[in-house]
C-alpha cells in the first residue's frame, strides 16, 4: 500500500480507473448546498507551498474542507524557511505535529520525493519543481473523459514549453497508463533533450510543426503556459514569433474545429491571453479551462480519500 | 630504526611477476624480498594470503582545510586516505583561501607532515582566487617548501583559452602540470546532472556530455600548440575518452585521470533524488562507464583519482537543486576499483594497481611513490586482502563527511595495513592514530 501520491508513474491503470470514479462522486457534492463529507474529520493536512499558486492551492485547501479534514495553508514566505530553515527541518517540525497528509508544492524537483523520506505523514505533490504534478494529469484526464469519452486510443496533442513543464511530464505518464495516443509539440529548444528514448519506448510522437498536429484533427489539445522570462535571450527570440509559430490563435482554432469539430481543448492555467492561447480558444465552447479547474477539486477530494481513509494508493 | 618482516604476502615486481614470500623493511625503506636473511630483533607482521602493493597514489583529491573544516581536515582526510591504502594525496586548491600562493600550499604540505598519516603534494591553483582572469604566482608555488608542480583551477573550469594557453606556456618553465576540470560553462549553466533520458524525465536540467568533450578538445588543442603538459580531471564521457586516445596518438603531452564513480555508477543513481549522487562532471550513461573503463584498461586513462569530496551533511540533506556537488572516495577507492574492474575482467589486478600506482605518480612527480615494490624503495606500501567483502557503512567511515554513493553496497577487497616510509599508518583495518 502506497501512502504517497509522488508521481504519476507510480499510479496503474487500475489506481488511476479508481481514482478517477471516486473523483466523479465527489464531484456531485460541489453541487449540493452543504458542501460536506464526514470523512476525513479528525484528519489534519498541511497545504505547504513554497511556490505561490491560486488554484492548487485552494483546490487541495475546499478539498480538505469539503471532506470535514482540519486543512492549514503554510506558504514558504511565511514559514521560517525565510529563516534559512531547511527544507528537512520544516517538514520534520511539520510531522512532528503528528499530521495526516502533507501537500507539498515546491521550486526543486524531487523535492516531494526527498519530503517522503523525511516524515511519517502521507506526502502528495502539488508540483516538484519542472518534474512532475500528479494531480494536474489526474483532474485533466478527469476532465476530457467527461466531456469526451474513455481515453483509450484517444489522440491527444500536449503543446508548449515541456522542457520546463511538470504538467506535461504527469500528463504524458497518466494518458499513456489510460491508452492515449500523445503528441508532442513543441519548438525544438523547449523539447526535452533526451526525450528520443522515452518516446521511443512509450509511443509518443514528437514534432514542432503544430499546424500538421492540428490538421490531423486531435481529439484533444492541452496548451500549456509559456513563461515569459523564457523568451528575452532565452529559449526563444520574441513572444511574437512564439505566437506565431506555436501559439493556439483564433485561425488555428478554426483549423482544428474543421479537422475535428469535437475536439476540446485544455489549458492548466494561469493562461497567457494571446501568447500561447488566443481569447476566443480560452472561451470557445470546446474549452474545458474552467472544468478543469472544478474537475480538480473533486480529484483531489478523491486523492486525499485514497491516501488518508481509503486502501491507499497501491503502487 | 625499526625492522619489521612482512611474513607471506604475494607482491609484483617491475616486470609484473607475482612471488610472494617474506619482505623485509628496515629504515623506512623495503630492504630484501623473497627469502631474506632475517635478523631476531625483527617484527614479524604475518601477511599470508594478503596481497602487498605499492602506496596508492590520489591526484585529486579534496581536504577542505583551510575553510570547511567542518567537512574534512587535512587530518581527518588523511586517515581516511591512509585507511584506503593511500600514502600521497594531491590537494586541490579551492579551499578558503584558495592555495594561490606559497604561503598556502606550504601550510597545506605542512600540516600533512604534521599529521604523518599520508604524504601530501598540495596542487596550486592556476589563476588568483581561481577567478579565471590572471595567473597566480605559479613560479613561487613552485619553488616553495611545497615544491608544487601541479596547478588546477579544479571545481571551476578555465573559461578563456588565452589563460590556459598562457599557463600550460609559463608552467613549462618549472616542468609543471596543468590540470583541467574541462567544462563548457555557458552549456552547463544551471545544469544539476547528465543530459539525457533520465534528465528529461526527471526534470532536471542537464549537461550534455558535448560541454565536457569541447573543453577536452579545446585543452588538448593547446597542450599540442605549446608543448606544455596537460592534465585532464575526471574524465568523465566515451568522446572525452576517444579525444584522449587520438591526441596520445599524436604526441600530445596529456595525462588524464577517470574516478571511481565514473567508472561504477550512471546517471540512472539520480531517480532516487539523493544528492549524495549529485556530481561534477555528473554520473553518466552506460555507455560513457564502458568507454571509462576501456580507456582504463587500455592506458588512455593513466590513472584513477578519486575526487574525493566532502561535504557536511547538512549541504547535502537538501533538495538536489540546492546541493553542492561532489562525492567522497579514498576509503571505497581501491575496493570499487577491484569490485567493478578487476573482478569482472575489464582490467587484470596488476593494471588495477598502476592505475592507483605507478600511472598517479608519472603524471606529476611524486618520488617515493608509486612503487614498485623492490630493494631500495621507500616503504610507502598498502597490505590489501583480495578476499575480504565487507559493506561500506558511511557512518563508520574515517572522513568527517559521510556522502559516500556506495553507502550499503558490498565490496570485495580491503586495505589491511597501510606504511608510510616503514611506519604503519594503518594496522589490521584501524588507524595508528
Amino acid at each position: 500500500m502506497n501512502r504517497h501520491l509522488l508521481s504519476s508513474a507510480d499510479l496503474t491503470r487500475d489506481d488511476v480507473r479508481t481514482l478517477l470514479a471516486t473523483a466523479s462522486e465527489m464531484h456531485e457534492v460541489q453541487h449540493r448546498d452543504v458542501k460536506k463529507l464526514p470523512t476525513l474529520r479528525g484528519r489534519t493536512v498541511i497545504n505547504l507551498f513554497f511556490e505561490d499558486s491560486t488554484r492548487t492551492r485552494s483546490s487541495f485547501e475546499i478539498a480538505g474542507k469539503w471532506m470535514s479534514a482540519d486543512t492549514i495553508n503554510i506558504t514558504g514566505k511565511g514559514s521560517s524557511a525565510s529563516k534559512g530553515e531547511s527544507l528537512r527541518d520544516t517538514v520534520r517540525t511539520i510531522d512532528a505535529m503528528s499530521v495526516d497528509a502533507i501537500v507539498i508544492r515546491h521550486m526543486a524537483s524531487g523535492a516531494a520525493h526527498q519530503v517522503s523520506q523525511w516524515v511519517d505523514a502521507s506526502v502528495i505533490n502539488a508540483g516538484d519543481g519542472t518534474h512532475e504534478h500528479p494531480t494536474q494529469a489526474l483532474l485533466d484526464a478527469y476532465t476530457i473523459e467527461q466531456r469526451f469519452g474513455d481515453l483509450d486510443g484517444a489522440r491527444v496533442a500536449i503543446v508548449g514549453d515541456l522542457t520546463h513543464s511538470r504538467v506535461f511530464r504527469s500528463n504524458a505518464i497518466t494518458l499513456r497508463t489510460l491508452g492515449a495516443h500523445v503528441t508532442l509539440v513543441a519548438p525544438p529548444t523547449l523539447m526535452p533533450s533526451g526525450i528520443g528514448a522515452w518516446a521511443a519506448a512509450d509511443g509518443f510522437e514528437l514534432t514542432d510543426d503544430l499546424d500538421a498536429v492540428l490538421a490531423s484533427g486531435p481529439d484533444a489539445v492541452m496548451m500549456l503556459r509559456v513563461q515569459r522570462e523564457r523568451m528575452s535571450g532565452g529559449f526563444f527570440p520574441t513572444a511574437r514569433e512564439y505566437t506565431v509559430g506555436f501559439g493556439l490563435t483564433r485561425e488555428r482554432l478554426r483549423a482544428l474545429t474543421d479537422a475535428n469539430p469535437e475536439a476540446v481543448i485544455c489549458h492548466p492555467g494561469p493562461m497567457n491571453r494571446g501568447l500561447e492561447i488566443s481569447a476566443d480558444a480560452a472561451d470557445a465552447a470546446q474549452s474545458l479551462v474552467l472544468d478543469q479547474v472544478s474537475a480538480g477539486v473533486a480529484v483531489r477530494m478523491s486523492v486525499l480519500y485514497h491516501l488518508l481513509a481509503g486502501e491507499g494508493v497501491a503502487a | 630504526m625499526s625492522t619489521l618482516i612482512l611474513t607471506g604476502p604475494t607482491w609484483y615486481d617491475e616486470n609484473g611477476t607475482a612471488t610472494t614470500g617474506d619482505v623485509l623493511l628496515r629504515d623506512g625503506a623495503v630492504a630484501e624480498v623473497g627469502s631474506i636473511d632475517a635478523p631476531t630483533d625483527a617484527e614479524r607482521i604475518d601477511a599470508d594470503g594478503l596481497t602487498l602493493l605499492p602506496g596508492f597514489v590520489d591526484l585529486h583529491t579534496h581536504l577542505r582545510e583551510p575553510g570547511r573544516e567542518d567537512a574534512e581536515t587535512i587530518e581527518t582526510g588523511s586517515r581516511a586516505a591512509a585507511l584506503g591504502g593511500y600514502t600521497a594525496v594531491c590537494p586541490m586548491p579551492n579551499t578558503d583561501p584558495v592555495a594561490d600562493n606559497a604561503g598556502v600550499v606550504e601550510m597545506v604540505a605542512a600540516r600533512g607532515r604534521e599529521v604523518g598519516l599520508v604524504e601530501v603534494f598540495p596542487v596550486g591553483a592556476v589563476t588568483l582566487g581561481q577567478r579565471g582572469s590572471e595567473l597566480a604566482e605559479l613560479g613561487a608555488m613552485a619553488r616553495s617548501a611545497a615544491r608544487v608542480d601541479c596547478f588546477s583551477d579544479d571545481g571551476r573550469p578555465i573559461r578563456e583559452a588565452r589563460l590556459l594557453r598562457l599557463a600550460l606556456e609559463y608552467a613549462r618553465a618549472f616542468d609543471a602540470v596543468i590540470a583541467d576540470h574541462a567544462e563548457d560553462a555557458s552549456l552547463t549553466d544551471g545544469a544539476q546532472m547528465h543530459e539525457g533520458e533520465v534528465s528529461a524525465m526527471l526534470g532536471l536540467a542537464g549537461w550534455p556530455a558535448a560541454a565536457e568533450e569541447m573543453v577536452v578538445a579545446r585543452d588538448l588543442l593547446l597542450a599540442e600548440l605549446t608543448g606544455g603538459r596537460l592534465h585532464l580531471c575526471h574524465v568523465s564521457t566515451a568522446g572525452a575518452v576517444e579525444l584522449v586516445r587520438a591526441a596520445r596518438a599524436r604526441g600530445v603531452r596529456v595525462t588524464a585521470e577517470a574516478a571511481p564513480h565514473h567508472f561504477t555508477l550512471t546517471d540512472e543513481a539520480a531517480r532516487s533524488y539523493d544528492p549524495v549522487f549529485k556530481v561534477n562532471p555528473p554520473l553518466r550513461e552506460k555507455g560513457d562507464v564502458e568507454a571509462v573503463r576501456l580507456g582504463l584498461a587500455e592506458g588512455t586513462l593513466d590513472a584513477i583519482a578519486t575526487d574525493h569530496a566532502p561535504h557536511a551533511r547538512e549541504d547535502k540533506e537538501v533538495e538536489w537543486a540546492t546541493a553542492p556537488p561532489g562525492m567522497l572516495g579514498l576509503e571505497t577507492a581501491l575496493a570499487v576499483t577491484f569490485t567493478e574492474l578487476v573482478e569482472p575482467g575489464y582490467l587484470d589486478l596488476l593494471t588495477a594497481v598502476e592505475r592507483l600506482t605507478v600511472g598517479p605518480a608519472r603524471c606529476r612527480r611524486l618520488s617515493g611513490h608509486g612503487g614498485p615494490v623492490a630493494p631500495g624503495a621507500p616503504a610507502n606500501l598498502a597490505v590489501f586482502d583480495p578476499a575480504a567483502v565487507w559493506t561500506v557503512d558511511r557512518a563508520r567511515l574515517a572522513s568527517r563527511a559521510r556522502n559516500t554513493p556506495f553507502h550499503g553496497r558490498q565490496l570485495r577487497g580491503r586495505v589491511v595495513h597501510t606504511l608510510l616510509r616503514g611506519v604503519f599508518t594503518v594496522c589490521d583495518g584501524q588507524a595508528t592514530r
